[in-house]
């Protein structure tokens, strides 16, 4: 269980957050590059010190801002993988891994068969006397992991641990590190701007902007209510804000939201005033020509991408140039029958009561 | 988009002759000022007659004082600098530009103004050299005194590429090693001194080439005594007055260690240190 509040100045730029982390739960932290994510990892390694707050890991504090009480990096249970893996390069792979055995005075006789154990459960044992210049990207990233895991730590941190990857590898790696990490027995924390990571990942995900956690949850939690035009890009979800005009003129049961272009029709009274809501990309249906129905928004416009989704899957999600621009998930029999390609101009279409209001 | 831009073509550049051959002939001058007067030296007499001279007592007395104090010079250059080169490269403390002009003072100072000042402090009437005394030490007129004038003139020319080599030595990998539960010291001799290597041994070779060659600082703070004071290039300015064959042979054997030692460390077989994998670094 990783509790932590905490407060970090660096120049004009302020990190400001709490977390909290189940035991044996896997946290993902995404947000922009300059959200404060690795800032906030390095904070929890105890690379860093916060200038308030308090870090509790299982009951322990490693850092109270209030006693005044710092546990440094090299006292904390902790393992850290950096985003470009920062192996020595003047070590081989199994000398890597046993470098922090080594550090803690573990006997060279009792470390040799852990350093193993670590080696084949990411599946390098094989490769254990190369330098890390003779390893492939995918094949540093799991030293790097086996270092960490080597010494049990009690919070793994990861800074974007696929990223240095290139795709292929990326997504081989990716259902390896899923497994492996769900069978930890620690409680571990993943940044990443991947949504696809985020939610192959987190089983919660927070959500850093600007240095501070603007939302955090269970990805389905965010999925459904994204609290900002952020969470809502990150994760694909359609986003509209408008101001609430009320039932005149609208079909039976439904409201009408003005747009800066346009109007959303979205089912019940609501409250007047301004709102912001969400469309799941599912709830998007597509077609060549207008489709007739009551209490359905329809909005026309050329597709812009066709990204399968999950890549492997048979979803794809059709991005369109329409005013606001929105993204559609459809089935890959659909793109077949409809013919959908860049360019094909189509008609976006959801009901009323698909329309879910956040706030 | 940059790429869709036409390339410019290239304009024929007048007068590129003449600036080419200014600055071949201005190699040229320079190499040949640099080489002429160790080719001077060099013909000065056949190998054989330097060879037979080699085995004079004063050369040999020289040669091994010289070796001696420069060696011993070299390892206290290496212990007193270390430490120094580290928190050099890796602390920022109120004062530090005091410490780094200070550290680099004996390069750019006379060697003379050192030797005196060396006088000063552990002269018999020294400011430390009163309290030596105390002990029965004396380092003026004594080998002890030569190793000291050296490591004075030679500690910067450790320090320097010690502190670069320290300095150069990844943030990150320090980083992961602290989170590998190890403490600064058990990092600095595991990840920073063998990435370091090549830039300390750079440090060893060059102040110790340093140590060799002093004259100023060791001839004003420990005399020119034959067999206790009298290093190479002492006994090669002394020899000057009396027997020039001597002083040439002094000279050829002070040339041919420091151009082995320099050339040694150029040509250090390849991946003998840690350069190939530094090459490399960590993975992008």
């Amino acid at each position: 269980m990783l509790r932590a509040r905490l407060a970090r100045r660096l120049g004009a730029f302020a990190l400001e957050a709490a977390i909290e982390v189940p035991d044996r739960t896997v946290m993902v932290l995404v947000g922009e590059s300059g959200a404060g994510k690795t800032t906030l990892l390095r904070l929890l390694a105890g690379l860093e010190r916060p200038d308030a707050g308090r870090i509790e890991v299982d009951g322990d504090a490693w850092f109270d801002g209030a006693a005044g009480a710092f546990v440094p990096a090299a006292e904390r249970p902790v393992g850290y993988v950096a985003q470009d893996y920062a192996l020595f390069p003047h070590l081989t792979a199994e000398q890597n891994v046993a470098f922090g055995l080594r550090a803690s005075r573990v006997p060279a006789r009792e470390a040799a068969p852990r350093v193993g154990a670590a080696l084949e459960r990411v599946g390098i044992a094989a490769l254990a006397r190369r330098r890390p210049h003779e390893l492939s990207g995918g094949q540093q990233q799991r030293v790097a992991l086996a270092r960490a895991l080597v010494l049990e730590p009690r919070l793994l941190l990861l800074d974007e641990p696929l990223s240095a990857l290139d795709a292929q590898t990326r997504r081989a790696v990716r259902g390896e590190l899923r497994r492996l990490l769900a069978g930890l027995p620690c409680t571990t924390v993943y940044v990443t701007h991947s949504p696809a990571e985020a939610l192959a990942f987190g089983e919660r995900v927070t959500v850093l902007e600007e240095g501070r956690v603007s939302q955090d949850g269970t990805r389905e939690d965010l999925m459904r209510r994204p609290r900002s035009p952020y969470v809502a890009e990150f994760l694909g979800v359609n986003w509209f804000r408008g101001d609430l005009a009320g039932p005149d003129g609208a079909p039976a049961g439904a409201a009408r939201v003005a747009l800066p272009h346009g109007e959303l029709l979205l089912s019940g009274d609501g409250a007047s005033g301004e709102l912001t809501a969400v469309v799941h990309p599912r709830e998007i249906t597509l077609a060549l020509a207008p489709p007739a129905g009551s209490a359905r928004n329809v909005f026309e416009g050329a597709i812009e991408e066709l990204v399968p989704e999950p890549p492997s899957g048979d979803l794809v999600r059709v991005s369109i140039a329409t005013t606001p621009p929105l993204i559609a998930e459809v089935t890959r029999e659909a793109v077949a029958t409809l013919g959908l390609a860049p360019g094909v101009r189509v008609h976006a279409s959801f009901k009323a009561a698909g329309v879910t209001v956040v706030k | 988009m940059s790429g869709d831009a036409p390339p410019r073509a290239r304009r024929p550049r007048r007068g590129g002759w003449a600036a080419r051959v200014l600055a071949a002939a201005a190699i040229a001058i320079g190499l040949g000022f640099l080489a002429l007067p160790f080719v001077a030296l060099l013909s000065h007499a056949s190998p054989a007659q330097l060879l037979a001279r080699l085995g004079e007592p004063v050369v040999l007395d020289a040669l091994r004082l010289s070796l001696l104090a420069s060696g011993g010079a070299t390892v206290l250059a290496v212990a007193l600098g270390l430490p120094l080169a580290w928190v050099l490269a890796t602390r920022e403390f109120p004062g530090k530009p005091v410490v780094e002009v200070l550290v680099d003072l004996p390069m750019v100072l006379p060697p003379t103004v050192a030797g005196l000042a060396l006088l000063m402090a552990f002269g018999r009437a020294g400011l430390a050299g009163r309290a030596l005394s105390a002990f029965g030490v004396s380092l003026p007129f004594t080998t002890a005194g030569v190793i000291v004038a050296q490591l004075f003139m030679a500690l910067p020319f450790f320090v320097g590429p010690a502190r670069a080599g320290i300095a150069s030595v990844d943030r990150r990998l320090l980083d992961a090693a602290a989170t590998l539960r190890a403490s600064e010291s058990f990092t600095f001799f595991r990840v920073v001194l063998p990435l370091a290597a090549p830039s300390l041994v750079a440090g060893v070779a060059m102040s110790g080439a340093r140590a060799l060659g002093e004259f100023g600082a060791t001839i004003t703070f420990a005399g020119n005594l034959p067999g206790t004071t009298q290093t190479m290039p002492l006994a090669v300015y002394l020899a000057m007055q009396s027997d020039l064959d001597v002083a040439v042979v002094l000279s050829v054997l002070l040339l041919v260690m420091a151009f082995g030692l320099l050339l040694g460390l150029r040509s250090a077989p390849a991946g003998w240190f840690w350069n190939r994998a530094r090459a490399q670094g960590p993975a992008r």
